[in-house]
């Protein structure tokens, strides 16, 4: 009786799941995409901004002067690719989600579409981690190429194409976590006091290893999940700097994800159904 | 006091939906976890084609009572059905048939107003072809064919609230949720608007619109539940609820110190039916008006009291409200 009264006149009426599923969850990508084709160039400088000045400054300008210490273009490609990558989730996710939950309302709107609440809240992580890897294809060449000294890379593969996925992932789950846990009146609070330490000590400039001579730092700093981001490409990049064991690596970003995706998607229904 | 009850949507069997009715809801109840009944064991019943109204003041429940049927509240007793479909049960089935405005703007502010359209389309399954088509047409249908290309943020307040009522009608809704359409639109925008909803319901468009301007119920709906405090108080045809006042006019009279003796007076002037108090002073039920004010006038002088005041009107949505609360529509 269901679905025959759903199939009534007009136009509408497609096949339920999974069909049903993915066409909603296809569309609102064709419009995250739109969006995201308009507004291309300010993305792409904001995306790139802050590392480009980072390795001017450390690895070109300092150099030149005869200041700066040898080998730090060598640390920061890994740092800055994986610290990019999770301020993406914040600036592109968690910010337009806290406007969009409480000025403009459009999430209202999104979820009368014909597609569960959780489905919604994946739709937003799945846009998120495929911004998240145009940002890596950025960065990545920017902190190659703009070094006096160009890094010396040891490129290992197989790390390389699973904890960029995974880092994206996590830099998407974190940025719908932040996004719908933080209210407006919070949002540059949140900034001072989670997202700027969550950056400066996430072994981005340093490798995690060097931090045994502040032993309480580095065990306070295995709660920062970009830490194993940022070891993890630390490994497929530059492991002769030492880095943090691989076990550790994907258990610390597979954790990371689980939790922030499971945590997101839960604060994200609970804002959405009363 | 009678008040029309006309229930068309007599329980039926208890867990099948009457199939008369393209929404009916059953003992629907919200309590949230404050600790408000919002909605109090609610039964609605409204059929193909209906243009129905929600009247009632702020906090009556009806945002509420539309966030259950579309799925955005859970309720937390009693059922409900769309098109025979249990909105508990099969969300996804019901929003592909159910349009909403909602009592905010909630328009894509990165989209143009085509856009909005053309998007919302796609979310609920048209093929791109089709969407494009749909948009246009929708366009048309609110009176935005020469907006289509304006941000979101560059159309006034009531073109926005029109492309708001546009984009939930993109996938052709079985059924068209309005929650407060018109509130904070100016005079011009409204009537524009209210032209826009008659159109709709001569097409046959089922429509639940709730309300707290007492005219825009007598204007558009053919049927009006008055609702307050999570219940409803009355249901009928504005007509019907007018009537059911008993009086063809009403008098007005603001007078001190109002006395036993003056109440008395009043209702033993002929043709009138009885006296209350109300919170903008007494107020007189009466029969056909003829010759009636200066009667009323000059019962009122006689008992030696100051009249302040006296008008005549006849009944509306808001008298019925008034005669049932005791309080004003509008706060
Ligand atoms: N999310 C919520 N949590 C707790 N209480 C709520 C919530 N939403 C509404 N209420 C309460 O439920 C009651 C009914 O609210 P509702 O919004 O349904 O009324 P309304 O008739 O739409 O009023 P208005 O004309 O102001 O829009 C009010 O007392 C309100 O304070
Ligand atoms: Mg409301």
């Amino acid at each position: 009786m269901t679905t025959e009264a759903a199939a009534s006149p007009g136009l509408r009426a497609r096949p339920t799941l999974p069909m049903g599923f993915l066409q909603p969850f296809m569309a609102m990508m064709e419009r995250d995409f739109r969006v995201l084709k308009r507004d291309m160039v300010p993305f792409m400088v904001r995306t790139a901004m802050q590392p480009f000045l980072f390795v001017f400054v450390f690895t070109y300008v300092q150099p030149k002067i005869g200041a700066g210490a040898p080998g730090f273009q060598d640390v920061l490609v890994p740092g800055l690719i994986a610290s990019s990558v999770i301020f993406q989730g914040i600036q592109a996710v968690a910010i337009p989600l806290v406007m969009e939950f409480s000025q403009t309302r459009e999430i209202e709107d999104r979820v009368m579409a014909p597609l569960p609440v959780w489905g919604v809240a994946l739709q937003k992580m799945t846009f998120a981690f495929l911004q998240s890897m145009i940002v890596v294809a950025v960065v990545f060449p920017l902190v190659y190429i703009v070094p006096v000294n160009t890094p010396k890379l040891h490129i290992s593969i197989l790390a390389l194409i699973t904890v960029i996925p995974l880092g994206a992932f996590l830099s998407a789950a974190m940025g719908l976590l932040i996004g719908t846990a933080v209210n407006p009146r919070q949002i540059t609070l949140v900034f001072a006091l989670i997202v700027m330490p969550l950056t400066f000590l996430g072994a981005v400039y340093y490798p995690w290893s060097q931090l045994e001579a502040i032993r309480w730092l580095q065990v306070l700093t295995l709660l920062n999940p970009l830490v194993y981001m940022s070891e993890g490409l630390r490994g497929a990049l530059t492991p002769e700097y030492g880095h943090m064991s691989y076990w550790a690596v994907y258990g610390g970003l597979i954790f990371c994800c689980a939790a922030c995706t499971w945590g997101g998607i839960r604060m994200f229904s609970k804002r959405v159904l009363s | 006091m009678t008040i029309p009850q006309a229930q068309r949507g007599r329980p039926g069997p208890a867990d099948l939906p009457d199939e008369r009715l393209t929404i009916e809801t059953r003992r629907l109840t919200k309590l949230y976890p404050g600790g408000t009944l919002a909605v109090d064991a609610l039964d609605l019943g409204v059929e193909k084609g209906e243009f129905f109204g929600l009247l009632g003041p702020n906090g009556a429940g009806k945002t509420t009572t539309i966030g259950m049927l579309t799925t955005r509240v859970v309720p937390t007793g009693g059922e409900m059905w769309i098109a025979g479909i249990n909105v508990r049960a099969h969300q996804q089935d019901v929003k592909r048939i159910i349009g909403v405005v909602t009592q905010f703007n909630t328009l894509d502010r990165r989209l143009t107003a085509w856009e909005n359209l053309y998007h919302h389309g796609r979310y609920f399954g048209l093929s791109r072809a089709e969407a494009r088509k749909e948009a246009t047409r929708v366009l048309e249908l609110v009176r935005l064919e020469e907006r289509g290309k304006s941000l979101v943020d560059a159309l006034s307040g009531g073109m926005q609230q029109r492309l708001l009522i546009g984009r939930a009608l993109v996938h052709r809704p079985e059924v068209l949720f309005l929650d407060e359409p018109t509130t904070g639109i100016d005079p011009q925008g409204r009537l524009a608007l209210w032209d826009i909803l008659l159109q709709l319901h001569a097409q046959g468009q089922t429509i639940l619109l709730t309300t707290h301007y007492m005219e825009e119920a007598e204007r558009l709906c053919q049927r009006v539940a008055i609702m307050d405090n999570g219940k409803i108080l009355a249901m009928g045809s504005p007509d019907e609820l007018k009537r059911s006042v008993g009086a063809e006019t009403i008098i007005t009279l603001r007078a001190e110190p109002v006395t036993p003796a003056l109440v008395a007076a009043l209702e033993n002037v002929s043709g009138v039916r009885s006296v209350e108090e109300g919170p903008r002073g007494l107020q007189v039920l009466a029969g056909a008006s003829r010759g009636l004010v200066p009667q009323v006038a000059e019962a009122a002088l006689a008992q030696d009291v100051q009249l302040i005041d006296i008008a005549v009107s006849t009944p509306t949505l808001e008298t019925v409200f008034m005669r049932l609360t005791g309080r004003e529509l509008r706060e």
